[in-house]
């Protein structure tokens, strides 16, 4: 019984638009561009960077911190929704998923660009140094990945079931393979049901614990303002929050592009509307008391880089990430008014800006003052720099597009589920079962 | 086994740089000019800095890889390029280095170098080299090693004599050139050696002592 109304989320997978071919050219040719700069970067080494010291990490570190923050949007959000049984989560779980899976390679490919030597990165894993924060990393990106992977495949079987029985060719081929099977039987439901229930108590504690690590790459070095102890649970609160921003920006993109209209309601922009209100809050809560140790303390080093950020070379960056992560993005959510569909469009636009610039005004102010009397400098990112972040969220949006040429980016058998969770596994749609 | 020291007596310096000199020539340290220094990348292993005292002075010190006793750098090399050899030494294995600068950036006292480019030597530099010392490829981090090759080239000598290594048998280059004897070298373990012996005296310092790194070494405040 394939029901008429997943037709809207069936067709854009099985045809391609001319707009779709315009944007996927367009982005191609900037991922393009990157790769040549990045050719152009491993030959002629970091130098191609305005790195220096004592600033020796700059905007490849950052992305590396904003893209895994991102990642968690999708996994977590859905797992803990999926919990708690909240209904309306059903029809954006897969779109924030799949945000997660893709933007993981990104986050790592950030520290690859970093490497002076890309061509040692195995050494990290030939050699370990377990006492490295950036070991500690690695375990726990690399879980996360594997994790959210599965748990973005599990809930897609019935739907690639699906869309095998609906195609020919090169299309059945691939979605027979990855369907392994599926028919849809009790027994079939009830153990993906289980399993998906196992995939999502599970990835919370994981996704935790990537941001926490992340941090802790900064947070166990002595540098000021970096060796603070509320890092850890700081970057979770910033990665939730800049990853629900980053679902409601794909959300209403998808909503538009593909004229999914009737399953991406007001309703839903509203509750992750309040959902992101609640994290405005915690951010500033978090930045506050970040603040306002280090400057009530009157440390003369920990002081040096406050001042920076706060008054100093670094102000303007600053004083808008405070305008975008809270002072935009609290006006327009604390209203019901203005919390519509644009409204949380405009605070997740804000939110991303401002949590990438929070991310960079975390890495390089501190670099920048050290305790050393050096000469430093002040750093501005290179055009190679610039080109290859560029590269990296152009191909996350192409791969985006991809997985939506190939997926169904809402997932079609949850929607149809009985709200009630217990629900006789007859009950569910059987469409697979009949046309198997 | 020795634990090895050094100690800068800043009454004596003199602040004339012949201690640099020796170094970027000893060390193979490659070639820096006034325009890549502005970016931050000047190669230098040793380098005058003036550092605040206590007492509002400015005092001028060689910095160099200060050689922790507990150095903030070697945990978190993710590979083990950078640790803390048995004679005290802070070692960089340049061929196991992945260039990610985490230890350049752990360091407090910014005295890790990161090759940002492929090393440049002026023609008629280039044949001047030291051939005990390799050369550090493009993306790896090197520092100070109190001249670790001259270490083990004392150790190979003092071998084939069929003797034992004296602490006057190794002395890194920058304290063999210092023309007004301000900087001593030995085995801090050695309660006899002239090192120990300053390194306890009321003069002594270490620098930033106070975030527990324990350096190997010493600075000699200038005398009041």
């Amino acid at each position: 019984m394939a029901q008429p109304e997943i037709e809207p989320i069936i067709s854009p997978i099985l045809s391609v638009g001319p707009s779709f071919k315009r944007w996927a050219m367009a982005l191609g040719a900037v991922v393009a561009w990157a790769a040549m700069v990045w050719v152009w970067q491993l030959y002629y080494g970091l130098g191609a960077t305005n790195l220096g010291r004592p600033i020796y990490w700059g905007l490849y570190i950052t992305n590396f911190v904003f893209f895994i923050g991102v990642s968690h949007a999708g996994t977590l959000i859905s797992a803990i929704l999926r919990i708690v049984h909240a209904e309306w989560r059903r029809p954006i779980t897969r779109m924030a998923e799949v945000i997660t899976v893709l933007v993981l390679f990104f986050g790592v490919g950030n520290v690859i660009l970093d490497l002076g030597r890309p061509d040692r990165a195995l050494s990290v894993i030939l050699h370990p140094h377990f006492r490295s924060p950036l070991l500690w990393d690695i375990c726990s990106i690399s879980v996360y990945l594997v994790c959210s992977t599965i748990y973005l495949y599990l809930p897609l079987i019935p739907d690639i079931a699906v869309l095998r029985d609906r195609t020919s060719g090169w299309r059945h081929t691939f979605y027979h393979r990855l369907a392994i099977g599926w028919i849809g039987s009790p027994a079939q439901w009830h153990r993906l049901e289980r399993a998906i229930g196992i995939m999502a108590i599970g990835v919370i504690p994981v996704a935790v614990s990537v941001h926490t690590v992340v941090s802790w790459v900064f947070a166990m070095t002595i540098q000021p303002m970096w060796h603070s102890s509320i890092f850890g649970p700081y970057f979770v609160v910033g990665a939730i929050f800049s990853g629900i921003a980053a679902i409601i920006t794909a959300m209403v993109i998808v909503r538009k592009v593909y004229g999914l209209e009737a399953y991406l309601k007001p309703v839903h922009f509203n509750n992750l509307g309040i959902l992101l209100l609640v994290m405005t809050c915690l951010w500033f809560y978090f930045t506050f008391a970040e603040h306002l140790t280090a400057w009530y303390a009157q440390e003369p080093r920990e002081l040096s880089v406050f001042d920076a950020k706060l008054y100093g070379r670094f102000a303007p960056l600053f004083w808008t990430m405070i305008a975008c992560c809270f002072v935009i993005p609290f006006t327009i959510l604390a209203n019901p008014r203005t919390r519509t569909i644009t409204g949380t469009l405009v605070a997740s636009i804000a939110i991303n800006i401002g949590m990438w610039i929070e991310r960079f005004t975390i890495v390089v102010p501190s670099l920048s003052n050290p305790r050393a009397p050096v000469h430093t400098f002040i750093y501005w990112p290179s055009w190679v720099e610039w080109s290859l972040m560029a590269g990296c969220f152009a191909a996350f949006t192409l791969l985006y597009m991809g997985f939506t040429k190939l997926f169904p980016i809402i997932s079609i058998w949850e929607l149809d589920e009985e709200p009630a969770a217990e629900a006789a596994p007859a009950a569910r749609p059987a469409a697979t079962l009949a046309e198997a | 086994m020795a634990r090895w020291g050094l100690v800068i007596d800043l009454d004596r310096c003199t602040a004339c740089q012949a201690c640099v000199v020796a170094c970027k020539h000893e060390n193979n340290v490659p070639f820096s000019t006034p325009e890549t220094s502005a970016r931050g990348r000047l190669m230098t292993w040793i380098q005058l800095v003036g550092v605040e005292m206590p007492g509002g002075t400015t005092a001028m010190m060689p910095m160099m890889c200060q050689q922790c006793d507990r150095p903030p750098c070697t945990d978190v090399c993710p590979t083990s390029a950078t640790y803390l050899n048995p004679e005290g030494i802070v070692a960089q294995i340049y061929p196991r280095c992945i260039g990610c600068r985490y230890c350049t950036n752990a360091c407090p006292y910014a005295v890790k170098l990161f090759n940002w480019t492929a090393p440049e030597w002026p023609e008629s530099m280039a044949p001047m080299r030291n051939p005990d010392v390799s050369i550090r490829p493009m993306g790896v981090v090197e520092k100070c090693t109190f001249c670790h090759h001259r270490l083990q080239q004392a150790r190979e000598e003092a071998r084939a004599a069929g003797r034992a290594l004296a602490a006057e048998d190794y002395v890194p280059a920058c304290v063999q050139t210092c023309p007004s004897d301000a900087m001593v070298f030995g085995d801090l373990d050695d309660p006899h050696s002239q090192v120990a012996g300053l390194a306890a005296s009321t003069r002594a310092f270490r620098w930033m002592e106070d975030l527990g790194t324990r350096p190997k070494v010493v600075y000699l405040r200038e005398g009041e």
